[in-house]
């Protein structure tokens, strides 16, 4: 039942952004998040097709399986795939690089992101984003308003009523829209059960060389130095979330199907960011400073 | 399972947030990174207990002045339930944040701290549920820990209350006392509070009736978004996107399409896996038609001898949330299920003190976080019922046209 409702109020809101704007996207990542995302927008314009290409905003840093399960995603269903690339961005100078044991181009997505949609012209971005994902995030609007530097402002967010959707914007302004606001992490793998939708090979168990960093488990990979002392060892692990490799922490899991998912997030102690994300632990505050800068 | 959307109301310090938190720990929907860092928190700020309000402020301003100051949202399940809260700030922006919290409300928990009785938000509160058309009202009367768990002042505080509800147009009101901070009544029964014999919060929560909540007499079925694939294989099809907003929707059913007035049958229902024989609120559909007519977003499908009111003088009330003060003759983008139009405020009747309910008939302005009775004619014909009747046919927002705000949220009379 809930998770019906929930799937009618995704619907209803992609279709209202396909009514009310000229030129949306959908960032699709191959994440479980941006994989619902797609099949809602799917079954919210068929039999006709799509109606906005998809966007990856590719860090040079994510999970081969991931940029995998994403090409191949896109080519099944004869869809547009726009790739703004991280590394173009360091390559003309738009950002530097971080340096250091902790560096990561997390940070260095945003202007990416904001000037793919700039040159596009898109004037509204479907995010994958759940309010129950961290605090900044529970009071963003479904319809969140980013002015002309893309920037969001908490306090002079719209008021949000009923199903009521103020999409007005003016040139160069966006609106980041999330549909899956109201999901948890459980109702997305519920959802990915019930519909039985094929998500990347890394959310489920499997052997990996990883070694141990600030609590969390990240995975051996070519773009980070381990750090003297640091043991790489082999142990069976599936991830949670799937961002860049040098902070995506994976947790120790025997979870082999969706449905051992399911169970494994229902009995979970915590949160999906908590284990996973080197990003938000600089400080309580991450996300909402990174979100005001213009993050997803 | 199914979900109830519930939000929560109090003034500043009446124990809003460590309710909300109390409910989340004792569920066992909090988390164990999030209880460390609300543990450091606490420790940081001096608190001699762990601070459970903390789970739930969010932004940094917040955090930084221990205030709420916009409407967060949170999660959590049981059992029997998934529970979305609106969580909406009792301080300057009380109405607008309370008013958007409500509008989706399935219920609502107003807070009355033990120690001060009934204040004059506790009736602000109150009318703005019943304004919004929330249809459960749970009076939680907090900190009985401080008054000793005395009944004489539940009792008290019950009856000043129950005085002013009787005004309203909220039928289901239950009162509980409960200790936020300790624990008692929310999740768990309290051992202090023998001689109350009703049940926790919790258990009212995940138990109060809302399937006959919504209206599944009037078919209402607002046009959003047409479907017309252009492919060969699908060179006919045109089907009609939207949310059924009343009533329920059959193949075969003979309905009827404004503004035409034209009538057809449905042809077919399509949800999102396929076909299906009915759709009622709140499905996300796709309608076939036996005929072909011209219907565009902003239409309506209803039926012949059920229809909503078509016009373009709307009588309503209107909560008004930007600085610059609303106007007579001002006009503004009206936007009312999937239309948009202009709009223009004919007259404001009155405005209305929504601590003692007294019409002001002179007043000329409606200012931020104020409510007023208003006349607006707008450009187009609107397709709508009372809100009494229908919370989506009967329910509008307001945006301005020079800053694209949404500047007013009205409900029709
Ligand atoms: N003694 C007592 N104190 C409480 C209770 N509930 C909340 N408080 C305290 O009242 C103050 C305000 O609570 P808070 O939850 O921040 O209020 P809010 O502003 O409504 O969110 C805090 O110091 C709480 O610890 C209660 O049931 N009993």
């Amino acid at each position: 039942m809930s998770i019906e409702v929930l799937e009618a109020e995704a619907i209803h809101i992609m279709r209202e952004v396909a009514a009310e704007f000229q030129r949306p996207v959908l960032l699709f990542s191959g994440g479980k998040d941006s994989i619902v995302l797609l099949r809602l927008a799917q079954k919210a314009f068929r039999p006709a097709p799509i109606p906005f290409p998809l966007m990856h905003v590719d860090t040079g840093h994510n999970f081969p399986e991931v940029l995998q399960y994403r090409d191949k995603r896109v080519a099944e269903l004869g869809l547009r795939l726009i790739v703004a690339s991280v590394q173009d961005s360091i390559d003309t100078g738009r950002v530097a690089e971080e340096t250091g044991p902790r560096a990561s181009r997390n940070r260095l997505q945003t202007t990416t992101l904001l000037d793919a949609i700039d040159k596009n012209g898109f004037d509204a971005a479907f995010g994958g984003a759940r309010r129950d994902e961290e605090k900044a995030r529970a009071k963003e609007r479904i319809f969140s308003f980013r002015d002309e530097f893309g920037q969001w402002d908490p306090k002079i967010q719209r008021p949000e009523l009923w199903n009521l959707f103020n999409a007005r914007i003016r040139n160069g302004e966006h609106i980041r829209v999330f549909p899956l606001s109201n999901w948890t992490e459980l109702d997305v793998w519920r959802y990915i059960d019930r519909d039985e939708i094929e998500v990347p090979s890394i959310y489920f168990a499997h052997r990996r060389r990883v070694f141990a960093r600030d609590g969390m488990l990240l995975a051996e990979n070519p773009y980070q130095p381990t750090g003297a002392g640091a043991e790489v060892y082999e142990a069976t692990v599936r991830y949670r979330t799937v961002g860049d490799m040098t902070c995506t922490g994976a947790v120790l899991s025997g979870a082999r199907t969706v449905t051992d998912i399911v169970k494994e997030v229902a009995s979970t102690r915590i949160t999906e960011r908590g284990a996973t994300r080197a990003d938000d632990r600089v400080s309580d505050a991450a996300m909402e400073d990174r979100k005001r800068e213009g993050y997803f | 399972m199914d979900i109830l959307r519930f939000a929560t109301a109090g003034s500043v310090d009446d124990g809003k947030s460590t309710l909300i938190g109390r409910l989340l720990y004792d569920s066992k929907s909090t988390f164990t990174d999030q209880l460390a860092a609300v543990e450091r928190a606490s420790r940081d700020r001096g608190d001699e207990y762990t601070n459970l309000a903390l789970l739930t402020d969010g932004l940094r301003a917040e955090r930084e002045q221990g205030i709420t100051i916009d409407v967060a949202y949170g999660y959590f399940a049981t059992p029997k339930r998934k529970f979305i809260i609106a969580d909406t700030p009792g301080h300057a922006q009380y109405t607008r944040n309370m008013v958007t919290g409500a509008s989706t409300a399935d219920l609502a928990i107003i807070l009355v701290d033990a120690t001060k009785g009934l204040v004059e938000q506790s009736r602000r509160h109150a009318f703005l549920v019943s304004l919004l058309g929330v249809p459960h009202l749970m009076v939680c009367v907090n900190k009985m820990d401080l008054v000793g768990y005395d009944e004489a002042v539940f009792e008290r505080i019950r009856h000043e209350f129950t005085a002013f509800t009787t005004k309203l147009s909220t039928r289901d009101v239950t009162f509980v006392p409960i200790s936020a901070l300790r624990g008692d009544n929310v999740v768990n029964r309290s051992y202090d509070m023998g001689w109350y014999g009703g049940s926790p919060l919790l258990h009212h929560l995940e138990n109060v009736h809302i399937a006959s909540d919504r209206n599944l007499v009037d078919a209402r079925f607002p046009v959003q978004y047409v479907i017309r694939p252009q492919s060969h294989a699908y060179r006919d099809y045109r089907g009609y996107a939207g949310q059924v907003a009343g009533g329920v929707l059959r193949p075969g059913d003979e309905v009827m399409h404004l503004p035409s007035g034209l009538t057809t049958r449905i042809a077919a229902i399509d949800g999102p896996d396929g076909p299906v024989d009915e759709a009622a609120p709140p499905m996300s559909v796709v309608l076939r038609l036996t005929d072909e007519l011209d219907v565009s977003r902003g239409d309506m499908i209803c039926r012949a001898h059920n229809a909503p009111m078509a016009t373009q003088d709307l009588d309503a009330m209107v909560v008004w949330m930007a600085d610059r003060p609303l106007q007579t003759r001002s006009t503004l983008i009206l936007k009312h299920t999937t239309k948009s139009a202009r709009a223009m405020v004919r007259d404001l009747q009155y405005r209305l003190d929504v601590n003692t309910l007294h019409r002001d008939e002179s007043a000329d302005q409606l200012r931020c976080n104020e409510i007023g009775r208003l006349r607006l004619r707008v450009t187009q014909s609107i397709f709508c019922d009372p809100y009494s009747r229908n919370r989506l046919t009967g329910a509008f927002i307001l945006i301005d046209e020079a800053t694209n705000l949404t500047v007013g949220a009205g409900v029709i009379n």
